[in-house]
């Protein structure tokens, strides 16, 4: 019982990266293989307001959700709109993005490991224990999940009930029929693609709060990130938290029942079982 | 056959001499680095063998070579060498074909993402079985020199151009080409598509696989971390483009400059080659996505432009 209660306070902050990674991919349609470095560099965030200044995480997120939103809006508009411009088909354009965004995390891991150091960076935030039905936990991962589902919740409500969630969905859809029915598809590619970026950074300050991580660990959060878009299907909000939660409770029964050097496994086994038998995602529809 | 191509073929087979030959004229130095040239020339060319047509990519070459590694390490002392290496290849293949199996049917994002887990997967599950039987790395003992290590490598890769030069003439390698263009197109043309691409995948796996096999003398100490370093697949993806994967002596042009550019790196500032593969990466999508041999032939296509006035 307690494991898959640490599991689903995991999964609960893989769903908030993994939704920035869903906004960016399935909306402004850019296969984002930086994801992780943009969760890393908002856990350096995170720790160095807490060394430096004693602030907490959940202070500091709003600080890394505007400057995220900046940056990834900047590296939209710069780097990445070309390629959509230049791109005959989606496919073409997949491919470039890979290829981008990837030079783009090797550049980022290269310039963090220059600024930071290749060291293992960790805080002690809210370490003291909690108790919930009967079993103990750390506070700061109740914490991480109670944040991590406030936002999922606000970013949900906002998708499905407002406008401008509508046509963030409308583009998600087609961005050529959006463009037709009056939303400017250019800017909000870019907004999309700007709040994924601040969602992840988000997730990564609070994954800081219990996780250890170095300059180089964001390619496994960007490989779980993507597993976890995939399993629940592209665009699907709903799917991605439940698919997260899945990987987070599968996740940490591996690590604790069989070997904790087994989670990428895991999470692998979970993919090739979507592959085979839901390539659509967990509750999407198969389309021709 | 056209005069040209016999002209080109006459060329190839006196560098693949001239390259044979380095150990008879070359330092030590120069054949190790030979060594390195060579290895990323077979893995490169045959990554380009298939997402050159398909673009589809691949990254998983880490994950075929460490497979390789760890056949050598694990049979060398009751099978023969060259058994070994085809074993390693018909092992690539199998690994291969389970992955395209499940992933080529679907869109390429599920095949680029499964491949960049791949070696780590692989890597995982065999430092596991390494703790459950109490075994650490293996030592790899052998008689091989580094001559001839590299003089198998360059067999290798003469081997890979020739099967790379036949699938361009053949059914196969038309049908991939279409794929590339428009699957659409090539799925209503009657051309089993995920079989092409599964059939093209298992080359590039399997060579990769014998690249690792032959290698694996060479490093004496062969452990996970080491046989399955992701940063394997980065460099030969981004060295493949560099040259032009549309070309099949596109790669080569690409392995040269980077390989020495990146043993100086490496030496110098150890702490930016990360760093420095970024920035190729981008230099690649923005500046020469057809690689050094777009270039090439974009310049040869002035100079005769130039000659016609």
């Amino acid at each position: 019982m307690d494991i898959i209660i640490i599991g689903l306070l995991l999964g609960g902050t893989y769903a908030l990266i993994a939704l920035g990674l869903n906004l960016q991919y399935g909306v402004a349609r850019i296969m984002n293989l930086a994801n992780g470095e943009v969760l890393v560099a908002g856990g350096f965030t995170a720790f160095w307001f807490y060394t430096a200044g004693n602030i907490s995480p959940l202070l500091t997120i709003f600080i890394v959700a505007p400057l995220a939103f900046a940056a990834n809006w900047l590296i939209y508009r710069i780097m990445l709109e070309p390629l959509v411009r230049r791109a005959k088909s989606r496919g073409q354009l997949e491919v470039d993005s890979i290829l981008a965004t990837f030079g783009m995390s090797f550049i980022a891991v290269g310039l963090m490991l220059w600024a930071f150091g290749g060291d293992y960076f960790n805080y002690s935030f809210l370490a003291v224990p909690v108790t919930i039905l009967g079993d103990t936990y750390a506070q700061n991962r109740v914490v991480a999940f109670v944040a991590a589902v406030i936002i999922s919740v606000l970013l949900y409500l906002w998708i499905t009930y407002s406008r401008s969630g509508l046509s963030l969905r409308a583009l998600s859809v087609s961005p050529q029929s959006a463009g037709l029915v009056g939303i400017n598809v250019r800017q909000r590619s870019a907004i999309a693609f700007a709040l994924g970026g601040a969602i992840t950074a988000v997730g990564g300050a609070l994954i800081s709060s219990f996780l250890t991580l170095d300059a180089s660990a964001g390619v496994a959060f960007t490989l779980k990130a993507l597993i976890i878009v995939i399993m629940g299907g592209v665009g699907d909000v709903r799917g991605t938290i439940i698919a997260a939660l899945l990987l987070g409770v599968v996740e940490t029964l591996v690590a604790s029942l069989i070997d904790p050097g087994l989670t990428l496994a895991a999470a692998y086994t979970l993919f090739i079982l979507i592959l085979l038998f839901r390539p659509q995602g967990l509750f999407g529809r198969r389309t021709s | 056959m056209r005069g040209t191509e016999i002209q080109s073929l006459a060329i190839a087979a006196i560098l693949l001499v001239i390259a044979f030959c380095l150990p008879y004229y070359g330092s030590d130095y120069l054949l190790s680095l030979g060594i390195t040239i060579a290895m990323f020339t077979v893995l490169a060319t045959s990554w380009a063998l298939f997402s050159g047509p398909t673009h589809y990519i691949s990254l998983a070459t880490a994950a075929f070579f460490g497979l390789g590694t760890y056949t050598t390490g694990l049979g060398f002392e009751t099978l023969p060498f060259w058994a070994l290496i085809l074993l390693a290849g018909v092992l690539g293949a199998v690994l291969a074909a389970l992955v395209g199996l499940a992933t080529l049917r679907l869109s390429g994002v599920y095949f680029v993402i499964f491949t960049l887990g791949l070696a780590e997967l692989i890597r995982q599950v065999i430092t596991w079985g390494q703790n459950m039987t109490g075994q650490k790395g293996l030592y790899v003992l052998t008689d091989f020199t580094e001559p001839n290590l590299y003089q198998m490598l360059v067999v290798l890769g003469a081997v890979v151009f020739l099967t790379g030069w036949l699938i361009g003439r053949s059914r196969l390698g038309f049908a991939l080409r279409i794929i590339g263009d428009d699957e659409v197109v090539a799925a209503h043309s009657g051309i089993n598509t995920a079989q092409a691409k599964v059939l093209l995948f298992m080359v590039s796996g399997a060579v990769a696989a014998m690249t690792g096999a032959i290698l694996a003398p060479r490093y004496v100490y062969i452990e996970p971390s080491l046989a399955f370093t992701p940063l394997l697949s980065f460099q030969v993806v981004i060295m493949a483009l560099l040259g032009g994967v549309h070309r099949l002596w596109g790669p080569i042009v690409g392995v040269i400059p980077f390989t020495l550019i990146w043993e100086s790196i490496s030496a110098n500032f150890p702490n930016q080659v990360t760093l420095f593969l970024g920035i190729v990466f981008l230099v690649i999508v923005y500046f020469i996505p057809r690689g050094f041999a777009g270039l090439i032939e974009k310049w040869r296509d002035w100079a005769k432009s130039k000659e016609a006035f």
